[in-house]
């Protein structure tokens, strides 16, 4: 692997970058591994990573049905915060957000962690009550999040209309400064680099169709597109698509897949400063590197697997924008998309073992998981690696649902991101 | 825009007018106090969360207010069968036939 710096930079300008040969491996798997990680998202790959880098365990097999990244890691709007209310989640978004910090140095391949700061707006007094909550619950946990009146709010991002008569008025605003954006595809791409690197195998277009087990129960390995591969421990990390794989293994979870749609606007000037959500209006809006304004807003209601969703949802999203933000309503939209979100009873994910041996599963990110990659892979590998939770992780298991010990950010946010 | 067909109103209407209540043929136990978390994790949590053929409950909200069920497609997204409350489950069999 070729490391990125000023000398390798400054020999490929002289020969007109043509030496910097390819990022990962392409390899044909081999018939059996130590681990085995089924979708090659960015908590998949990153998950190969730690175990190889941290745990020493190096064959290991990332199976991908389409190419790696095309998930919803490729498809989100970046969101990058830890403001969450328990403190579970704390620590678990904060842990990762840490790594986010140093993520770009670490892997010799820039993320474009960008901590430009993420605002959340109030608009009515069950917001502030609900903001200043989370902003104290925060600082108990050595989070930070600081209250903004809608002057301040304004001047962080002057694109906010604040006037009183407006029809979603601005009673204030809660922002965690470290908060902000990355490169979604250089955050595959890069982990997926050190790991082909450490020698695991990513291998794209292998589809698992099955999850093999011994008459005694514990995982074997699993079936795909391209034959049986073996594998004493299976990681499922598979987003949307997690319920149909543990079914595979009889496992039955508590998930909903729901599309999840976002857009981009014509590229423009820079305008737009920080990362702005707004719960009760279901939007939010950033301005990527390019000039497009990044756009999304929330669910749609009904279960779906075709990456699709309904033009009503981007429509009221633009509504709701165009009114927090009326210097906007001329501009064009260049494209929509979707993904597909894996949804659970409290909003928050599942990541550790499950009622089969050697199966482990980290899902139920639903519309905010990539603000967890780094961290959500670092404690799963160590999941996997020692078949027991790390203490970040030991709340986010499935038995909760279960046992009544939920991690309630569904009641705390409405909305997660 | 989904259209959807309500079978009381008898019309298809945008999917505007509706709201999707979730997996239907959930029953709720009437001896709540009496059944085992492991049941109850079953009945309140777990979901089906098919990839192809979801039954399902939708309200007609914004029209007669009435709940009905529909067999969907989640991968075409395409309503197959709309059905009222209270009328029994597609068979299998059925299920496998409005999937071709
Ligand atoms: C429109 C949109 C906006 C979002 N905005 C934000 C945001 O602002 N901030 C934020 O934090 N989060 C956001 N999210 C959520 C975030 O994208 C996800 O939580 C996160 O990227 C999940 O990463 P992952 O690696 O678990 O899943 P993915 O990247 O989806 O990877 C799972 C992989 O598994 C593969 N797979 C599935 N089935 C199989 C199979 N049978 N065999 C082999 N491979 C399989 C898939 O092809 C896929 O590549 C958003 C999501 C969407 C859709
Ligand atoms: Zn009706």
């Amino acid at each position: 692997m070729k490391k990125f710096n000023v000398f390798s930079l400054a020999r490929e300008t002289m020969r007109g970058h043509t030496g910097w040969g390819k990022q990962w491996r392409n390899p044909e798997p081999k018939k059996q591994y130590d681990v085995i990680i089924v979708g090659a998202g960015g908590h998949g790959l990153g998950t190969a990573y730690y175990l190889a880098r941290e745990h020493g365990i190096k064959n290991i097999a990332v199976l991908e049905k389409g190419w790696l990244g095309g998930g919803n890691t490729g498809r989100n709007t970046t969101i990058i915060r830890s403001n969450y209310l328990y403190d579970e989640s704390a620590g678990l978004f904060d842990h990762s957000l840490k790594l986010w910090e140093t993520l770009s140095q670490e892997l010799n391949y820039n993320v474009m962690f960008s901590q430009r700061g993420v605002m959340m707006l109030a608009h009515n007094v069950h917001d502030v009550q609900s903001a200043q909550r989370h902003i104290n619950a925060n600082r108990l946990n050595g989070v930070d999040n600081e209250w903004l009146t809608p002057q301040q709010a304004k001047e962080y991002c002057p694109p906010l209309n604040i006037s009183k008569d407006s029809r979603y008025p601005v009673m204030g605003a809660a922002l965690q400064r470290r908060g902000g954006v990355a490169r979604h595809d250089a955050v595959a791409w890069g982990y997926a680099r050190q790991a082909s690197d450490m020698g695991v195998d990513i291998i794209q277009n292998c589809e698992v169709t099955g999850i093999n087990r011994a008459p005694s129960g514990e995982v074997t390995g699993v079936e795909t597109t391209k034959g049986t591969i073996g594998a004493k421990q299976v990681g499922v990390v598979a987003s949307g698509h997690t319920s149909i794989l543990m079914e595979m293994a009889g496992v039955r979870m508590p998930l909903e897949s729901f599309p999840l749609q976002a857009l981009v606007s014509e590229p423009v000037k820079p305008i737009f400063p920080c990362v702005t959500m707004s719960n009760a209006v279901h939007a939010y809006i950033s301005q990527s590197d390019k000039g497009e304004l990044v756009i999304g807003g929330g669910t749609d209601s009904y279960v779906s697997y075709s990456q699709t969703g309904s033009m009503h949802m981007l429509q009221e999203v633009l509504d709701s924008i165009i009114e927090l933000y009326p210097i906007f309503n001329r501009l064009k939209m260049l494209r929509t998309w979707g993904g597909v979100v894996d949804v659970t009873p409290d909003r928050s994910p599942i990541l550790g073992k499950t009622p089969v041996k050697g199966l482990y599963v980290n899902c139920g990110w639903g519309t905010g998981g990539f603000k967890a990659t780094p961290g959500s892979a670092n404690v799963f590998a160590h999941t996997i690696a020692k078949d027991e939770p790390h203490k970040i992780n030991a709340g986010f298991n499935l038995d909760r649902f279960r046992t009544g010990r939920l991690i309630d950010e569904a009641a705390a946010a409405a909305v997660a991101h | 825009m989904l259209l959807i067909h309500c079978p009381y109103c008898k019309d298809d209407r945008p999917e505007l007018e509706f709201s999707n209540a979730g997996e239907a043929h959930i029953v709720r136990p009437t001896n709540m106090s009496d059944i085992s978390d492991t049941e109850f994790e079953a009945m309140f949590f777990m979901r089906d969360n098919p990839k192809g053929i979801a039954l399902e409950r939708w309200r007609h909200a914004h029209g007669c207010g009435r709940f009905f069920n529909v067999a969907r497609n989640t991968v075409s997204d395409k309503f197959l069968k709309v059905y009222k409350a209270g009328e029994p489950r597609p068979s299998d069999a059925e299920i496998e036939e409005l999937l071709k």
